[in-house]
């Protein structure tokens, strides 16, 4: 995988909205703030997160579709070279393609067929639409009716079909598939893969984990609109590979997995806490959580969090995950159980903690 | 208390495809049924007549041997929409939305996780998963007595997803309440139901 060339690397990428409070005074709103993902060729990557994570920002940011207050921050790359304004218009619709995330998005006045062509009339295009379509049980009558004709899921494998249609470099799919039955999922899936075996790179935004699990690489997940952790989808086999204590709870709450939960609702932008965004609700947040948490390399794939790859801690996660009255106990006990190994009688303080940290990045 | 469907035939209009043909299906008080389905079965149609939104061209509902139409005031039969965005007032404080149907208890109220300050604003003021929390908790009146769920998870993540299912399946077991969960995700329903249907087309 390492051989292949990146397609896309978003660094340190951010979004904010700017907005009026009361009268003239502004104020931005940073939805969106250290976001890391990059997509190689020929490689499907899924972005997994709860909603309002920023999961669909991210799409129309690459796309520099983003409304009119928005602005962004932080380094795009596509194919090598910085994705600027001019490149984004020029690229999008071509080696970029966005399937949306609502069927809202087709053109209410244009009938399928021209739509999706793009108003090319000649044969090729024709036939390849054709042929398109039949993959999909969509009669070749559908090309000659408006949207509003159609049922949602004909319109869902609508808008799929744009993304085949050209010959794209990234394919960027938003939630393509709800509203479609369990078979046509599938199919769906199947297409973007193999798009991605072509060599283009996928980039599959959902909240159906395991669905992404089905068939992309890698994953990345969002937590209130930041990277918490990015794994290949095999780590997400077992709890003990995960890095990141919410990607933990995302995999305990798999019905399969114990259909575990935890309390608490991801923190609006605007109450957030400073350092790790997921502090609050985790069982391990100490101290250290509360600064700038960097994104750094665990066991082969990324990850936030100051706790990841302290094997003690694991094991110990993995434990209190079992029996969950004893989580917190668990907790208490891991942090004693740290300081014990790094620096043996003195007590816990934050100061020890920070230092900690600053030696475990100039390890990475 | 049984809630059941006999011989449920319908269609909308005259001219279009027969959705649900001599279809029938019984669900006690303590029973968690799912149904799984293709898209287009008319699963949601079929939850729109049990709760007796619309009428079956053939066939009844009845709730303890009477007709649906029988019980004067409050539905004992109560839903829960897919999209929770097409069910609520957009005019209405969230507070009047939880007031629209039965009296809901406090406890419904804490148990979805439903913040004091969600409260007081309106649904184009807060995200899909708090409104869907809404939803449950006003379908969850004093009187409920069956409760339909149709894909109430879809557009929620994973751990709100566990979250309310736990929640509901508690509430239901401790009340009573007979509930029916129509979704596409299999590993769900067999986590939360206690007998599963898979429904498939006649072909004749």
């Amino acid at each position: 995988m390492k051989e292949k060339k990146v397609i896309l690397d978003i660094r340190d990428f951010s979004v904010s909205f700017e907005q009026y409070e009361k009268g003239f005074s502004k104020t931005g709103l940073p939805v969106i703030r250290n976001l890391d993902v990059t997509v190689h060729e020929g490689e499907m990557v899924a972005v997994v997160g709860s909603s309002g994570s920023g999961k669909s920002l991210l799409a129309h940011g690459i796309l520099g579709i983003l409304p009119y207050n928005a602005t962004m921050g932080g380094e795009l790359m596509f194919d090598g070279e910085p994705l600027t304004r001019k490149r984004q218009k020029a690229l999008r619709g071509n080696e970029i393609v966005l399937v949306p995330q609502s069927v809202a998005f087709l053109d209410p006045l244009m009938k399928i067929g021209p739509q999706i062509r793009k108003g090319k009339k000649d044969r090729a295009s024709r036939e390849k639409l054709n042929r398109i379509f039949r993959g999909y049980h969509l009669k070749e009558e559908v090309q000659n009716l408006y949207p509003f004709e159609l049922s949602g899921g004909m319109n869902r494998r609508v808008l799929v079909s744009t993304a085949l249609m050209g010959n794209p470099k990234l394919v960027i799919a938003d939630e393509p598939t709800p509203g479609l039955h369990m078979d046509m999922v599938r199919r769906v899936m199947s297409h973007f893969r193999e798009l991605a075996d072509q060599g283009a790179g996928v980039l599959l935004i959902t909240h159906d984990l395991e669905q992404a699990l089905e068939v992309a690489d890698r994953v990345v997940v969002f937590y209130a609109g930041t990277t918490v952790e990015d794994a290949a989808a095999s780590d997400f086999g077992s709890e003990e590979t995960l890095r990141h204590p919410y990607s933990r709870a995302l995999w305990r709450a798999l019905p399969q997995n114990g259909f575990q939960f935890i309390q608490g609702v991801q923190p609006y932008v605007k109450d957030l806490p400073s350092g790790c965004p997921f502090g609050p609700r985790c069982e391990f947040c100490t101290e250290s959580c509360k600064a700038a948490v960097p994104y750094r390399q665990v066991r082969g794939g990324r990850v936030r969090c100051v706790m990841a790859g302290r094997e003690k801690g694991a094991e110990e996660m993995l434990q209190s995950a079992k029996e969950p009255s004893a989580r917190l106990a668990a907790a208490g006990k891991h942090h004693t159980g740290a300081a014990e190994r790094r620096c043996a009688p003195e007590p816990l303080v934050a100061g020890h903690e920070a230092d900690h940290d600053k030696k475990m990045r100039s390890a990475v | 208390m049984i809630l059941e469907a006999k011989n449920i035939s319908f269609r909308y209009g005259k001219d279009t495809r027969q959705i649900l043909n001599d279809f029938s299906l019984q669900i006690e008080s303590r029973e968690r049924v799912g149904i799984v389905a293709k898209s287009g079965f008319g699963k949601t149609t079929f939850c729109k007549i049990l709760a007796g939104y619309e009428k079956p061209d053939q066939g009844e509902v009845l709730l303890d041997g009477k007709p649906l139409s029988a019980w004067d005031g409050y539905c004992p039969v109560q839903m829960i929409w897919q999209h929770p965005e097409q069910v609520v007032n957009p005019r209405l404080r969230m507070r009047e939305v939880l007031k629209e149907g039965d009296e809901v208890e406090e406890s419904v109220i804490r148990g979805l996780g439903i913040e004091k300050d969600w409260q007081n604003r309106f649904p184009a003021e807060i995200s899909g998963g708090e409104m869907q929390r809404f939803c449950i908790a006003r379908a969850l009146g004093k009187r409920t007595r069956f409760l339909l769920a149709d894909e109430i998870s879809t557009m929620l993540d994973l751990i709100t997803q566990s979250q309310i299912w736990s929640f509901l399946v508690e509430e239901v077991e401790k009340r009573e309440i007979g509930l029916l969960a129509v979704s596409h995700s299999m590993p769900l329903l067999e986590q939360v139901c206690t007998r599963i249907c898979y429904l498939e087309e006649k072909k004749d």
